[in-house]
């Protein structure tokens, strides 16, 4: 039972930090709470479902074209809902549970409520230890590690990065040294909604596409960010394998609760805000920032 | 003052008088269900087949004045909310003047539409839950609930009763294969009210069955990865899967099975199976999953037939078991031309003791107004897919069956 949790809670974990990464870097760098993270990966899927299923595109172009397209589309999101009411972070966070609503409706109204299947992009998989692994999910995990990378190399290792990062340290100097802080802003919410398009890409063959397959992640999501310390991209990290692991202990502990696994991750969320609001590893990251 | 007063009343007048008049000459039947979903639209889809049966024919013979049927379509958003289930019960029956109501899937919506519709005394016919309280109600409070009947499906002890008797075929054909008396049957079944009998029954069942439960894994029914629980099932070594499903769990679950390539068989209720585009929703990997289904293209009665043959080339795809109210307005028709009246009182007195041969179901309904449990009758069929192809393969006695398979081991 062991190397099962092991490797569940692993794979898990891999999906679910494809998607706080870029929740974490967007709130983290922009202060923006953006609870249409998880719509836009929607978006992505069901752009994904339509250019590979029914326009047979195949992977690498219908994923190409619906990463691109979800963030150009989220730039335009950005200039036209979020950065008029930008000053005021509560304005931010309905604006954002508004947009996300709209999303699901106008998908409820296309493709109404039916549940779409999108092909593996790599099918089969191996057994380790005993377990079986499918190669989605291999890839998964994989991706996810390279989008930590590709992150960590463009906030360290470039010069926009360096503005996300003087922006995020203080967006007032940062201003007064010349810097386009909307700007980089904005590239921001690109680099964070392109993050979780690359999610809906990769992940969505795992799962359903619906309208409503945003809000089951956005719930663990939050549990992760707080978990692991919101703003921090490594917190993430372990954030979403901690969850992953919870959840995998959960079901093969409480078999007849694994309904449960998703409170369990917030009751994790609550707890942690109760003892520790900036989370398990907020202080150290904090200074990182 | 006359020049304005006097127009007005002359139109509130002709408006008042073309609605008494439509009133009179037709029969407002509200069709209420999810109808962004699919079992929304095969509420919609079979009633509109026998609306325009019906109409064609000349309409229904109300004491030897012919009426239209007219269909009023009522969104009930019931999988999102169960407020807005009993918003569009209310606005049916009060605004659009109803003058029966079929439809409903979700057993907690159904419980609560249920309740709106026995206040104003309408017909309501159920043609999707299976919660057994909905016709307990009828038993306990004749007076009030009496206005209600399930069409389809059975109360949920009678599905379980179905299921035990499609399981043992299955447990029949997995012991002649592994050679071996002992069935490892792992249940997974989603956090739900309409599951909680069947879970604990099956409990309680099995092992006098010669069946030995590994787990029960309740996932939520709107889980999107059952990863962990298909995991720790593979290491029970179980046979079979039990499922009872009826949200999108049940495509992640037959999808996530099949990637994994475990080699029990799933079988038990798998609500998104019986449509059409579970296949696809699969990602082509549900094969050998089987569940309690309605309709395909047997004789379950000399309707089914046609009847699916019918809703095949209109609808392009095959009717799943809300696609009922077909048989739900049928039995209206008839009573009502029975009685000659569409006197509710005395319709529930007339469908009280008819027979109906319908498309899904040749139904009698018991004291709590649910249907008398029969195999072949009002027991439904079970199919299994194989291939892309949803194959019928129980009750065996019901012309056009075909073999149940098993997966290699």
């Amino acid at each position: 039972m062991l190397q099962d949790i092991l490797i569940t809670g692993l794979v898990n974990g891999g999906v679910y930090a494809l998607l706080a990464i870029g929740f974490s870097l967007i709130f983290g760098v922009a202060r923006i709470v953006n609870i249409a993270h998880t719509a836009f990966y929607m978006l992505a899927a069901y752009c994904f479902y339509m250019l590979l299923v029914k326009l047979h595109l195949g992977f690498l172009t219908a994923g190409v074209i619906s990463v691109a397209g979800v963030t150009l589309f989220s730039v335009l999101c950005y200039r036209l809902v979020i950065e008029p009411v930008r000053e005021h972070e509560s304005a931010v966070l309905i604006a954002t549970i508004a947009l996300a609503l709209i999303f699901q409706e106008l998908m409820l109204y296309f493709f109404g409520g039916h549940y779409l299947g999108i092909p593996s992009t790599l099918d089969g998989g191996v057994r380790f230890l005993g377990v079986s692994i499918p190669y989605q999910r291999m890839l998964i995990l994989l991706v996810a590690a390279a989008m930590l990378l590709l992150v960590w190399f463009i906030l360290y290792k470039t010069r926009l990065g360096l503005a996300i990062r003087a922006t995020a340290n203080d967006l007032e100097v940062a201003n007064l040294m010349g810097m386009n802080v909307h700007r980089v802003a904005m590239a921001t919410v690109a680099l964070s909604v392109g993050l979780a398009a690359i999610a809906g890409v990769v992940v969505a063959p795992v799962f359903v596409v619906d309208p409503f397959m945003w809000l089951a992640p956005l719930v663990t999501m939050l549990a992760i960010v707080v978990l692991g310390g919101l703003g921090s991209l490594k917190g993430s990290l372990i954030g979403a394998l901690i969850i992953g692991y919870v959840e995998a202990i959960t079901v093969f502990a409480v078999p007849g609760g694994a309904y449960l696994k998703g409170a369990v991750a917030l009751l994790i969320m609550v707890v942690v805000l109760l003892v520790r609001p900036e989370g398990l590893f907020g202080v150290a990251f904090e200074e990182e920032r | 003052m006359f020049r304005t007063v006097f127009p007005a009343a002359v139109l509130a007048s002709a408006l008042a008088f073309s609605s008494l008049a439509s009133a009179q000459n037709t029969i407002k039947i509200a069709i209420l269900g999810p109808m962004s979903f699919v079992q929304g639209e095969n509420h919609w889809a079979g009633a509109e087949m026998a609306r325009d049966e019906i109409n064609k024919a000349g309409g229904i013979n109300v004491g030897g004045k012919r009426m239209q049927v007219e269909l009023i379509r009522g969104d009930t958003n019931e999988l999102q909310s169960v407020p807005d289930a009993t918003n569009a019960m209310e606005r049916v029956i009060t605004r659009d003047k109803a003058d029966f109501v079929i439809g409903g899937f979700r057993s907690e919506a159904v419980l609560a539409m249920q309740e709106v519709a026995m206040d104003y005394k309408k017909i309501f016919l159920g043609a999707g839950a299976a919660d057994a309280k909905l016709g307990d109600n009828v038993e306990q409070n004749y007076e009030r609930y009496k206005y209600w009947f399930r069409v389809t499906p059975t109360k949920s002890p009678d599905l379980f009763r179905t299921l035990m008797a499609v399981l043992n075929t299955i447990a029949d054909q997995v012991r002649q294969s592994a050679k071996r008396e002992q069935v490892k049957v792992a249940l997974i079944a989603e956090k739900a009210a309409w599951t909680e009998g069947i879970v604990k029954g099956v409990q309680a069942t099995l092992p006098k069955m010669k069946m030995e439960i590994v787990g029960t894994w309740q996932p939520s029914p709107l889980a999107t990865d059952v990863n962990a629980e298909l995991a720790a099932i593979e290491r029970t070594d179980a046979d079979i899967v039990f499922t009872s499903v009826s949200g999108p769990v049940g495509i992640t679950l037959a999808r996530q099975m099949g990637e994994r390539n475990m080699k029990a068989v799933a079988f038990g209720i798998n609500v998104e199976g019986q449509k059409d585009e579970f296949w696809n929703a699969a990602a082509g990997k549900a094969n050998y999953v089987s569940t309690l289904d309605t309709y395909a293209e047997v004789e379950v009665t000399p309707k089914t037939i046609p009847f699916v043959k019918a809703f095949k080339t209109r609808y392009k795809k095959s009717p799943t078991y809300n696609a009922a109210t077909y048989d739900a307005i049928m039995l209206l028709k008839d009573a009502i031309e029975k009685e000659g009246t569409t006197n509710a009182d005395k319709l529930v007195a007339a469908i009280e003791k008819v027979e109906h041969i319908g498309t899904a179901a040749t139904a009698t309904w018991d004291k709590k107004h649910d249907l008398v449990w029969a195999v072949g009758k009002t027991s439904g069929i079970a199919v299994q897919w194989q291939d892309g192809k949803k194959v019928p393969f129980w009750p065996p006695q019901v012309k056009g069956m075909q073999p149940f398979k098993m997966p290699a081991k």
